[in-house]
């Protein structure tokens, strides 16, 4: 079996799971319940000065009938006093030394409160520090949260002030809800960060309500926007990683934040260069024994790769992730149709001739039965016949042989200009 | 599932309420995700009346319940009805391409479930056309000429339908067993008619109450929709006994809302094996009759009624004897049913329409006790009334053109049963209504030629 214990910036975990800030780690009660299912590491609901909720905090949206398709809320941080939480930390490192716990924590940018903050959490015993720039809602408003993390100044400022005195490891959590988020990452590496983790919520205004015109949710009539997360947001989150993983000047672990539901997300963001995953928006779904299936299926399928342990995967696919500019423009695909597999639902014909390039025929074979032929002339392999398929292995993207050799746009472009050259040359 | 008394012998009333669950709003909703949303879907080309099925499924995802029963009942105006009785198998579902993935959708019940939201809602989907000046009488107010009716009113013709029954609906109104299709259903239908301004003469029948000299007179078109008439008699000895039923007057007794006691612990047959055979079998059932078979002169291979009827049936109790045909039925001294003779069959060559003729077998003589026997070996035709139009027909079948639904007489079309023939189908609900609206459509081509040639 595979070694699944994780090291992220001297944070040592079972396993790659932990669950995020939030509603599931509001309580020692909880945290151990998770513990117990089986979740590598906690990050404790984010301790800062108690604060008041508003009733009515949570929203979904469904997607043709599936639940939970994206999440957003409108929770603060802790509203319970700091004494309770560190007591409750407390006792849970006592119970389960092995596990992680990580304090968030979030305090008005003033140095001293950060300070004093820092001292006592790292007094009761936690394996590390997560700094919360990216809270969305509510506590914005009060000048923290992604109010400072949306400020790169701020970020490495604040980020100093802790590392002054923490004598744990440091993550900086990002937001992003900025334009781009290799700025704040970059900032908080030169604060001194030891890890930085992504992303926090999105700005998310859930839906309306069309009979009462009410926002959803709505507090006595009045809605604010809240933060977005779960599944949908999956996409997004895996492109922010990757790029602070490949970015030059950002060189800390990477803890993976951002719909992801099962071991196969988790594989995929760690591929893209995160250390471990944070999770919670699967476990509001489904409670916390859905970890068991993570553990499981993320060991089996090291196993079925020959693979010793979960960090060997780390970052794999971020060298064949990189700008538009380096895609190779003679590489070329096209969609083939697999007719005996085809159901003739016919969706892949109107994508194609209403949406994008006119090439899946339908044609009558010699006992008038009809099928779907693709022009392979005239295919661009834009994929978006396989994707609208809804039979496994109906449609394949084939790759075409192509006697030009590979050339990017930037290749193109600096051969052109190096012709260019070449011409004032020999005009000179 | 829920293990429950299927027939109850206390309350009859139960036993006849409509057997198939309706979806939960949640079960519509799963189900109609499911559908594709195919382009040119197989399913809309399965159905006879052309419904465009994708289009109305995908309106119950976004809750436009509204829009989906207006596009099932613009193609189909007893879409209600057929949501309960089509053999959705056969056509539509079983066309779904997902047959050859998962599982096909449940286009019937999906079709059901936006239809009885109509219902409950009491929505009137259509209006009537400007007024044409033009007149139409439809003779029969069955779903061929509750079609026509429909499709005439939209285009503005002034409509009247005659139906000799109390009310209109014809077999969906007392054709068909409640349990499978409640009379509200039917009823409903009717009444979206009636909202285009259609008059509907009830208790009128074409012949009796009003001649057909009257109509060929008084209306511009006539369209003829009388369906079928009553079972032909069986030519045996005994039948006049008490006890001996009409399987279709039978059927149309336990939708008038007096369920008989008189079948509470009997034993019954019912002669034939259609559709209607097996109503009256699993109706007799349910009317507490202790024991019900069914016998028919051929074997299950040959059996008309559909395979759902059939499993149905069997469900309820319902004992199949094959090849086996009454020669007498023996009475009492107070002339009452108390045995049938029958004698077992063997299969010959095929016959005309291709089933294999059934030969007796000499000696295989038994009697069967039983004090209830109900005949449904097909229906007889409105002769008399064919013929008072004086159209062309074959044995009663209204000889049309299969385009365009016009008889001999170039002022009368003919559509639903009235013209259907032996071995060429199904008599389907669904089929009188397309029928329907072909006849409607040819009307109105023939009138609007004439317009435009003036």
């Amino acid at each position: 079996m595979a070694d699944l214990s994780t090291n992220l910036a001297g944070i040592k975990s079972p396993n790659p799971f932990w669950l995020a800030s939030a509603p599931p780690t509001n309580s020692g009660y909880q945290v151990q319940r998770a513990f117990e299912a089986g979740w590598g590491g906690a990050v404790w609901k984010t301790l800062g000065d108690p604060i008041l909720n508003v009733s009515s905090r949570f929203a979904a949206i469904s997607f043709n009938g599936q639940r939970v398709a994206g999440f957003n809320n409108i929770e603060l941080i802790t509203d319970r006093p700091l004494e309770v939480n560190l007591k409750e930390i407390y006792e849970t490192k006592k119970r389960f030394p092995n596990h992680a716990i990580i304090a968030s924590l979030m305090m008005e940018p003033k140095q001293e409160k950060w300070h004093e903050l820092v001292k006592r959490v790292e007094d009761v015993g936690v394996d590390g520090l997560e700094l919360n720039f990216g809270c969305p809602h509510g506590m914005a408003e009060r000048g923290m949260g992604s109010a400072s993390g949306q400020v790169p100044a701020l970020v490495e400022r604040q980020t100093f002030w802790v590392k002054e005195v923490a004598k744990t490891p440091v993550i900086v959590k990002l937001t992003p809800n900025i334009t781009d988020i290799t700025a704040t990452a970059e900032a908080a590496c030169n604060g001194g960060a030891d890890a930085i983790s992504m992303i926090n919520t999105i700005n998310s205004l859930m839906g309306v309500d069309l009979d009462s015109w009410n926002t959803i949710p709505h507090v006595a009539g009045k809605g604010a926007h809240g933060g977005y997360c779960g599944p949908a947001v999956k996409p997004i989150a895996l492109n922010m990683v990757a790029e602070c993983a490949r970015h030059a000047n950002i060189n800390v672990p990477i803890s993976g934040i951002g719909g992801i539901s099962n071991w196969q997300d988790a594989v995929e963001f760690m591929l893209m260069g995160a250390t471990g995953v944070q999770i919670c928006t699967a476990a509001m779904h489904h409670g916390f024994r859905i970890v068991e299936d993570m553990i499981e299926g993320l060991s089996h399928y090291l196993d079925g790769k020959g693979i010793k342990s979960v960090s060997e995967i780390i970052g794999k696919t971020l060298p064949r992730y990189s700008d538009w500019g380096n895609l190779d423009l003679n590489y070329n695909i096209v969609a083939k149709i697999n007719t005996d597999v085809c159901i003739n639902c016919n969706k892949c014909h109107i994508a194609c001739e209403d949406t994008s390039h006119q090439c899946i025929d339908r044609v009558t074979d010699e006992n008038g039965r009809s099928y779907l032929k693709v022009r392979e002339e005239d295919c661009v392999g834009c994929n978006l016949c396989s994707i609208v398929c809804p039979v496994d292995g109906a449609i394949d993207m084939v790759e075409m042989a192509n006697e030009l050799p590979p050339m990017t746009w930037n290749e193109r472009q600096s051969a052109m200009s190096l012709a260019a050259e070449c011409k004032i040359d020999s005009n000179k | 599932m829920e293990k429950t008394q299927r027939i109850s012998i206390t309350n009859l009333e139960k036993n006849f309420q409509e057997v198939e669950r309706a979806l939960t709003n949640q079960e519509a909703l799963e189900e109609s995700n499911r559908c594709l949303y195919c382009y040119d879907a197989p399913c809309i080309k399965a159905c006879p009346t052309g419904i465009d099925i994708p289009t109305f499924i995908k309106k119950i995802t976004t809750g436009n319940l509204l829009g989906s029963a207006k596009t099932i009942m613009t193609s189909n105006p007893v879409g209600a009805s057929c949501a309960r009785v089509c053999p959705t198998e056969e056509l539509c579902e079983g066309a779904c391409v997902l047959n050859h993935s998962t599982k096909p959708i449940m286009i019937g019940n999906l079709q059901r479930y936006a239809t009885d939201w109509a219902i409950k809602n009491e929505q009137t989907l259509f209006d009537p056309g400007t007024p044409n000046g033009k007149s139409v009488a439809v003779v029969g107010g069955g779903p061929a000429g509750l079609s026509a009716a429909r499709e005439l009113a939209k285009f503005g013709y002034d409509v009247t339908i005659f139906e000799a029954a109390e009310k209109a609906g014809g077999l969906n109104t007392y054709g068909i067993v409640s349990f499978r299709l409640p009379q509200a259903i039917s009823y409903w239908e009717v009444e979206q008619v009636e909202k285009l301004n259609v008059t509907i003469k009830t208790n009128t029948k074409v012949g009796k109450d009003v001649s057909v000299k009257h109509l060929l007179e008084k209306f511009d078109c006539i369209v003829l929709a009388v369906g079928m008439a009553n079972v032909p008699s069986l030519g045996i000895e005994g039948e006049d006994l008490e006890g001996v039923y009409d399987a279709i007057e039978f059927v149309k007794e336990t939708k008038s809302g007096r369920l008989s006691m008189d079948f509470v612990g009997k034993r019954a047959v019912v002669i034939g094996a259609g559709n209607t055979a097996i109503d009256g079998a699993t109706s007799s059932i349910r009317l507490g009759a202790e024991n019900v078979k069914i016998l028919y002169r051929r074997t299950l291979e040959e059996m008309t009624a559909y395979d759902f009827e059939y499993e149905f049936a069997k469900q309820d109790g319902v004992e199949f004897r094959w090849l086996t045909v009454p020669k007498r039925i023996i009475g009492d001294d107070h002339g009452r049913v108390i045995g049938i003779e029958c004698i077992k069959m063997n299969l010959g060559e095929p016959d005309a329409d291709g089933r294999r003729r059934p030969i007796p077998i000499e000696g295989s003589e038994h009697v069967l006790p039983v004090e209830v026997i109900i005949k449904a070996i097909g229906q007889t035709r409105h002769l008399e009334l064919i013929k008072g139009f004086g159209l062309q027909h074959e044995s009663g079948v209204v000889q049309v053109n299969k385009e365009t639904y016009q008889t001999s007489n170039p002022k009368i079309y003919a559509c639903g049963d009235v013209v259907f023939g032996k071995g060429k189908g199904d008599a389907m609900v669904v089929t009188a209504a397309q029928q329907g609206k072909q006849a409607a459509y040819s009307i109105h081509k023939q009138f609007t030629a004439v317009e435009t040639a003036q």
